[in-house]
């Protein structure tokens, strides 16, 4: 059935095919880009059966990981709402996945808060309706991270500090006090292939964070709001590190597995990671570097503005807030907890990781760490001192970062 | 053929080394499967049968490999009708473009995956603000899927020759009657072939999985993704590899069957015609 | 007889009604064919490949990192002007040829073996041993590579050593996970080659290299193109393999990476591969690869 047909049909539907392309480029042109505000939700109804969360590794624990972490089963028990948890690994992958607008609410740390509600993917919070909300930490409500013009975005989750973890072991002879050990390119080269650095362009305020203690000269007084000279010198500070990195982490269980297989003896991490291998009697250490102090991060959990099960969300951010649940997140992951009940005894008593000392050993009323903890924040090119418009935003950060790794 | 004893030595000493590089890591994968430990330490520290048991009371696990299976078994449809209406255009017609076509059709599956992956993704919620969901999935996997089933039917459509399909329309069969007892019972092993690879490609997919799929849901590779990281299932995904390896040994050994039979066969019977002359006769007999 | 007959015409069946609206009309045949596969690769593969590349024109809002639809060339430049990202793309070409070269002379034998000396049975049993590690999952054979690579893994408990290079670490994995892509088109074009032509040769004098490099190479050649269009296009745009075996970037990570935060830079650097890749399927179609996939 070979025939010579003078393609005339084919052509046409080639033809009508390029049209479609065009019109679909051009609705792309013209759609997207819209950001939704909305307004503060004024009560909280029947739940909708379930809650999409997005959340930081450890903290939304529904036993599986460790029958002794469970504050999941109880809410999805009394509240009804099934909790589907998505991890993500950086505030980036946090931002991205709110944006899709499939998810309720996030813990984002203070990287993402601003970018999220600036871009309209949060709605602000009705504290009134989150009865817990009274007993959070004064120095955690209305902070430039989580509120805007004195209106609430969030719920305070917890904060706590990027610690410097080491194989006590391999790391001789003295026990490490200082970011020296994997930025100062002496002591970095002793453990060279076995460093390794957290996987997001944040970390670049760690860098800046040690050149505060380190090259007083640079002026540096915000880790996240530097000149061009003053980024240049971390990134400089980052390319050489980068030589001795042996991998850098994202995924948590990546940096745990490595520092259990001997793969990495030194590097930054978070304190779950710490307590997880501890737990399993691996021979490490962690230490909150007193010479420079360290990056951290104070979390609040946001409710998204397309919110399918907006209930289930506030049923949740009240559910986190309870004073068991906070101390049982709190010693799971190594943190300090937002609600300020959740330090009493009885409650430190029954969590994964009884301590009554947690709260004091976490200076969870915020008194110890404030001058040297830098929690994580949005690099605005609007420096916020007399410096004026000249500091580097997140931009530049991301793509200093890809030059960074090389 | 026959081979000088030196060159035959050599040429079996390299298909030695080549499948010992293959299988070293397989092997490795079975025998942590059995390990005691829930971290992947060399060597095992023990072995143990209880992941195979903790694998099937898994859901996660299951539900993954049924969303996989589903996610092939519509992916590999679509791919077919797609990409037999495609080669029968190319095989049996001439039109402008016509070269263009294998071109085409060949581009999803050329380009690397993840701009496939981030050009759907941004298609998908941007410009037409779909949301992702496994229905998003199976229209990447399709795209992709389509060239295996296309390449595979038609080199059968240029070896039979077009002339038993005049000889069936002359025969007073009409187009859909020549296509069922003509073109496909000759395309039929090339389809299954093609069908058979494409679930393949499918049902391992990651990459473009990873920027189309929604939020709650995990094909195989994804269920694979999110539990490498959890230290409690780690030891099952070895035991679901596993499983999986040895369950694919049947429709591989089938496909190889049928592609070669049909070769075999054809040349023994001289290309089918009879069978498909008679098939012919047959329907245009009845009313 | 003649009941039959008119019962018989005048059941003329939907179908063949239907038929007899294509009957003498191929352009409408055609058109029905490709109706559903044009539509759907050209505009829909098409169409978002080019909403990709609308995608690298646009910009970011300033603090909300969302993008805005400003037209912008920065994306390019960036790209252009930063080293780094040459360094990148030429790290990861160069790593796709080595790592085509190294699947190729691995496949090869296999191939050969499977094609010309294997009896049908163990051709059979071949090709399904090729053919496995296809299913047993992506991401299951690199975690396990990255422990068999690693200090306390196989290889060095075999004495082999464990491989500490980034570069040498990944193209040890990804030669492992292309190898099949090549075994199969190199068999595929091994088998046509007739045994005749390679038992004339043999008659003409020629030893097994000469009738390797002179008579096999360049008919199996097409073929192995059609292999390497896989093995390239693969290593073009792994992320996850570079991610958990080593620290290096290749173009796949960048992409990746960029996804999250500055999707327009990423959609420009993507541009690269589908470059590199669209030029090489042209001459891959040039050197008649297109007959062997």
């Amino acid at each position: 059935m070979k025939t010579k047909g003078d393609g005339r049909p084919a052509r046409m539907a080639w033809l009508i095919a390029a049209g479609l392309v065009a019109a679909l480029v051009g609705i792309g042109c013209g759609g997207g880009g819209d950001s939704t505000s909305s307004d503060v939700q004024q009560s909280v109804g029947e739940g909708e059966g379930e809650v999409d969360l997005i959340a930081w590794a450890g903290y939304v624990e529904d036993g599986s990981t460790d029958p002794s972490a469970d504050w999941v089963t109880d809410f999805e028990k009394q509240t009804g709402c099934k909790v589907n948890v998505k991890v993500g690994n950086t505030s980036d992958e946090m931002v991205q996945l709110m944006r899709t607008g499939q998810y309720d609410g996030v813990s984002a740390s203070g990287d993402a808060t601003l970018r999220l509600i600036e871009g309209g993917d949060v709605a602000p919070v009705n504290t009134d309706l989150v009865s817990n909300y009274a007993d959070v930490f004064p120095g955690l409500k209305d902070q430039p991270y989580n509120s805007v013009d004195g209106q609430m975005y969030g719920i305070p989750h917890g904060r706590g500090a990027n610690l410097l973890m080491y194989n006590t072991e391999e790391v001789k002879p003295k026990p490490p006090n200082s970011w020296s050990v994997v930025f100062d390119p002496k002591q970095a080269e002793k453990y060279s292939g076995h460093i390794t650095a957290y996987d997001s362009p944040i970390y670049i305020a760690d860098a800046a964070v040690y050149l505060m203690k380190h090259e007083p000269d640079l002026g540096i007084t915000n880790p996240y709001e530097l000149d061009d000279e003053q980024f240049n010198a971390a990134i400089d500070l980052l390319k050489e590190q980068n030589e001795h990195i042996g991998e850098y982490w994202s995924d948590y269980t990546k940096e745990i597995s490595s520092f259990a297989n001997g793969d990495t003896t030194v590097g930054t991490t978070w304190p779950y990671q710490f307590l997880t291998l501890k737990a399993d009697n691996k021979p490490v250490k962690a230490v909150y570097p007193s010479e420079e102090g360290s990056t951290g991060w104070s979390d609040t959990w946001m409710i998204s503005s397309e919110a399918k099960h907006p209930n289930c969300m506030y049923m949740w951010m009240n559910h986190i807030l309870e004073p068991q649940v906070q101390a049982d997140v709190a010693e799971w992951f190594g943190e300090a907890p937002a609600n300020s009940v959740a330090c009493e005894p009885k409650y430190l008593k029954k969590g994964p990781f009884p301590d009554v000392n947690h709260c004091k050993k976490y200076d969870a009323a915020g008194d110890k760490y404030l001058d040297d903890l830098h929690y994580w924040a949005t690099p605005l090119s609007d420096c916020g001192d007399d410096r004026g418009d000249v500091c580097k935003d997140y931009t530049d950060w991301v793509q200093a970062w890809t030059e960074v790794k090389g | 053929m026959r081979l000088s004893r030196p060159t035959g030595i050599l040429l079996r000493l390299g298909v030695g080394l080549t499948l010992l590089f293959i299988y070293i890591p397989l092997v490795v994968i079975g025998v942590y499967a059995f390990s005691s430990a829930t971290t992947l330490e060399w060597p095992p520290p023990g072995f143990t049968l209880e992941w195979f048991s903790k694998a099937v009371e898994n859901a996660g696990a299951r539900d993954a490999v049924l969303t996989s299976v589903e996610v092939g078994l519509i992916a590999t449809a679509l791919a077919l009708v797609l990409g037999t209406l495609a080669s029968l255009a190319v095989a049996r017609h001439r039109f402008f473009g016509r070269e263009t076509i294998s071109f085409l059709v060949i581009l999803p599956i050329a380009l690397p995956g993840i701009v496939t992956g981030i050009a759907l993704n941004s298609t998908f919620s941007q410009v037409l603000g779909i949301p992702l969901s496994l229905l998003t999935v199976v229209v990447g996997h399709a795209t992709f899927c389509i060239v295996v089933v296309y390449n595979n039917v038609i080199a059968r459509l240029r070896r039979t020759s077009a002339s038993f399909e005049e000889a069936s329309a002359d025969l007073g069969a009409h187009t859909w009657q020549t296509f069922r007892f003509v073109t496909l019972p000759n395309m039929r092993t090339a389809l299954v072939a093609g069908a058979l690879l494409a679930f393949a490609l499918s049902f391992d997919e990651i990459i473009v999985t990873t920027f189309t799929i929604g939020a709650g849901q995990e094909t195989l590779p994804i269920w694979f993704f999110n539990n490498f990281a959890r230290p409690n299932n780690l030891p099952i995904v070895n035991v679901v590899a596993l499983f999986v390896i040895v369950a694919s040994m049947i429709p591989v050994y089938l496909a190889h069957r049928l592609t070669r039979d049909e070769e075999g066969a054809a040349g023994a019977r001289g290309g089918g015609a009879i069978a498909g002359g008679d098939a012919a006769a047959e329907a245009t007999a009845a009313p | 007889m003649e009941a039959a007959d008119v019962t018989a015409s005048a059941r003329r069946s939907a179908g063949r009604r239907l038929a007899g609206l294509f009957h003498g009309r191929p352009r409408l045949q055609v058109g029905a064919l490709l109706a559903g596969p044009i539509g759907w690769l050209a505009i829909g593969y098409l169409g978002s490949l080019l909403v990709l590349l609308v995608t690298a024109f646009w910009s970011l809002g300033e603090l909300s990192g969302e993008i805005e639809h400003t037209f912008t060339l920065d994306n390019f430049k960036t790209i252009v002007e930063s080293p780094v990202y040459r360094e990148i793309a030429g790290r990861t070409v160069a790593m796709a040829a080595a790592v085509t070269v190294a699947d190729a002379i691995l496949a090869f034998p296999i191939a050969f073996f499977m094609a010309k000396v294997a009896s049908p049975r163990v051709k059979g049993l071949l090709v399904v041993a090729v053919l496995l590690p296809l299913w047993s999952g992506y991401l299951v054979k690199v975690y396990t590579w990255r422990t068999i690579m690693s200090g306390g893994g196989v290889l060095s408990w075999v004495g082999l050593g464990a491989p500490t290079d980034d570069l040498v670490r990944i193209w040890l994995v990804m030669t492992y996970l292309w190898l099949p892509y090549m075994i199969i088109p190199l068999y595929a074009g091994l088998e046509r080659i007739p045994n005749s032509v390679l038992s004339a040769s043999e008659d003409l004098g020629a030893g097994p290299g000469y009738t390797f490099r002179r008579v096999i190479l360049p008919l199996v050649f097409p073929a192995m193109v059609a292999g390497s269009i896989f093995t390239f296009s693969l290593t073009l745009g792994d992320f996850i393999t570079p991610l958990l075996v080593s620290k290096t970037q290749l173009i796949g990570n960048v992409v990746y990476s960029n996804f999250t935060t500055d999707l327009p830079l990423a959609a420009a650097f993507s541009i690269v591969p589908i470059i590199v890749m669209v030029l090489y399927l042209l001459i891959a179609r040039r050197l008649g690869a297109f007959e062997h996939l």
